[in-house]
């Protein structure tokens, strides 16, 4: 039974929603309805969860002194005083919560992302080698590319004797563009409809009961 | 030579990142300006689509990221803005993204504030909602049912602005500025393929190339990609219409053109020592 009932939720959950994109009308379209507003309902109750096992992760990590411990007072002190700040005051302009988002968390999240252009820059320096002809191609791209994705690429393009008055004074770019609309997107097309398709038979398994690992088990 | 090209294959990390770090505040410092052109290319498609909207349209725009990348995508959410305001169209505004409710705010406020758009009769804020591309499902039938009320509390039926709009297939256009999933792939599957409803993006410069796969279907109207697309936009925006103020974009690509550079001229030392390398390893081994 333990099995049985969480494996007949899916199946019928499953196809309630792949019949209303089928069949859109009674019931399978309020049933669909229905199921949706339940996710929604879960999927909210998850952020509570979410909010717990933060909590219980840090406290442990302090209670047990584990590696890197003293950041965990950090985490739950800004959980705490946001989430106060944000049931306290709301989350208007001008709030409090709102002030410690624009002048805190916006800067910080920013600046992680930021250091991704020193890490890019160092890995690119020591991977980005032309070790056989595929290499030397997807370095060639890259180039062609990076300069086309910026202006600079056009200006030095115009400094070549008669480019600028030529029929194609963005050359680069043109060129850029292309490989973005024609290679790169027949391959991304690839990745897409075989992603889509392992998505399509993932999903059939789960429903009809034979991939049953999202359970628990090993199974 | 073979010492100088040995001992710059082996260069310090920390000489890169200054190198970086100067390649960046320095043409910001100093303000470089590099002409942008303009053509036919994703980023007018965008502009295009708003453009031939007819004023009183409506247009959702999800705000799906968090400040991680603000420097990308706010400059977009800025410019759209400013346009469709100015253009006369009705903005919602909402987000798949926690975060991305507060800075669409931010921008929407800040576009309407200096165009004299009214809260609730030109535009409005619904927030953050959980759950993705069933929430989009959802709101293909009601929104109201996502959104009761808007990021302020206030009721949806007490919104101007949301009188008329009851489900998505009410709105003209979506436009996704997506750092990710949840982001333009719910919209594409849900707003565009089962309701019909033209979709626009915007997206980090990273993962802009998987959604040209959009684009060659027709499932995106137009795309913003990374800071490019921001200054693309902004460009379009100063050239077609007058007095149109200069955004935050177009100078980050001074500074985005010489950090290229940079990184390529990396590239080229590092291949030059490689293949130095190598042939001196062949010699060895004869």
């Amino acid at each position: 039974m333990r099995l049985f009932v969480p494996l007949f939720m899916t199946f019928i959950c499953g196809m309630i929603i792949i019949l209303q994109f089928f069949v859109p009308h009674r019931p399978f379209s309020t049933l669909g309805e229905r199921l949706t507003d339940w996710y929604m309902i879960v999927a909210s109750a998850a952020i509570f969860l979410g909010a717990v096992n933060l909590l219980q992760v840090h406290s442990a990590r302090i209670r047990f002194r584990q590696k890197n411990w003293q950041y965990s007072p950090v985490v739950i002190g800004g959980f705490l005083v946001m989430m106060a700040a944000g049931f306290g005051w709301g989350v208007a302009d001008g709030k409090p919560f709102d002030w410690m988002f624009q002048t805190m968390v916006v800067p910080m999240g920013a600046t992680m992302f930021s250091l991704l252009a020193f890490f890019v820059a160092s890995a690119a320096f020591r991977a980005f080698r032309s070790s056989n002809w595929r290499a030397t191609l997807l370095l060639v791209s890259a180039f062609i590319v990076m300069l086309g994705r910026v202006p600079i690429g056009d200006v030095i393009w115009r400094l070549i004797p008669g480019a600028a008055a030529s029929s194609h004074p963005n050359l680069v770019n043109e060129i850029a563009e292309w490989i973005m609309q024609v290679p790169n997107m027949a391959g991304q097309r690839a990745v897409m409809i075989g992603a889509s398709l392992g998505v399509v038979a993932t999903s059939l398994r789960m429903i009809f009961g034979i991939e049953r690992s999202y359970l628990g088990g090993s199974d | 030579m073979g010492r100088l090209l040995e001992r710059l294959d082996k260069v310090d990390r920390r000489v890169i990142y200054i190198l970086m770090a100067a390649s960046v505040i320095v043409p910001l410092a100093l303000k470089l300006d590099f002409p942008i052109p303009i053509g036919s290319g994703p980023s007018m498609d965008l502009y295009m689509a708003i453009d031939t909207l007819p004023p009183g349209s409506t247009v959702i725009i999800s705000f799906d990221y968090d400040p991680s990348t603000k420097a990308e995508l706010q400059p977009m959410a800025v410019a759209l803005t400013r346009h469709l305001f100015g253009h006369g169209v009705r903005v919602i505004g909402m987000a798949m993204w926690p975060q991305g409710a507060s800075l669409g705010q931010q921008a929407m406020a800040q576009a309407a504030d200096s165009l004299g758009a009214e809260q609730y009769e030109d535009w409005v804020n619904l927030g953050y909602t959980v759950g993705a591309g069933v929430s989009l499902l959802r709101m293909g039938s009601s929104i109201e049912a996502v959104y009761p009320q808007d990021r302020d509390g206030v009721p949806y039926d007490s919104i101007p602005l949301m009188r008329n709009v009851r489900r998505l297939g009410d709105v003209d256009l979506a436009i996704s500025l997506s750092a990710g999933d949840p982001g333009i792939h719910s919209w594409v599957m849900m707003a565009k393929d089962t309701y019909g409803v033209p979709v626009g993006g915007g997206c980090t410069a990273v993962s802009a190339p998987e959604f040209y796969t959009y684009l060659g279907t027709g499932q995106l109207v137009g795309l913003l990609g990374g800071l490019r697309g921001a200054a693309d936009y902004e460009t379009i925006l100063r050239e077609r219409i007058p007095g149109a103020p200069g955004g935050l974009a177009t100078p980050g690509m001074a500074a985005q053109s010489i950090s290229h550079l940079v990184i390529m001229g990396f590239i080229v030392i590092g291949n030059v020592a490689f293949i130095a390398g190598r042939s001196k390893r062949k010699g060895g081994a004869k």
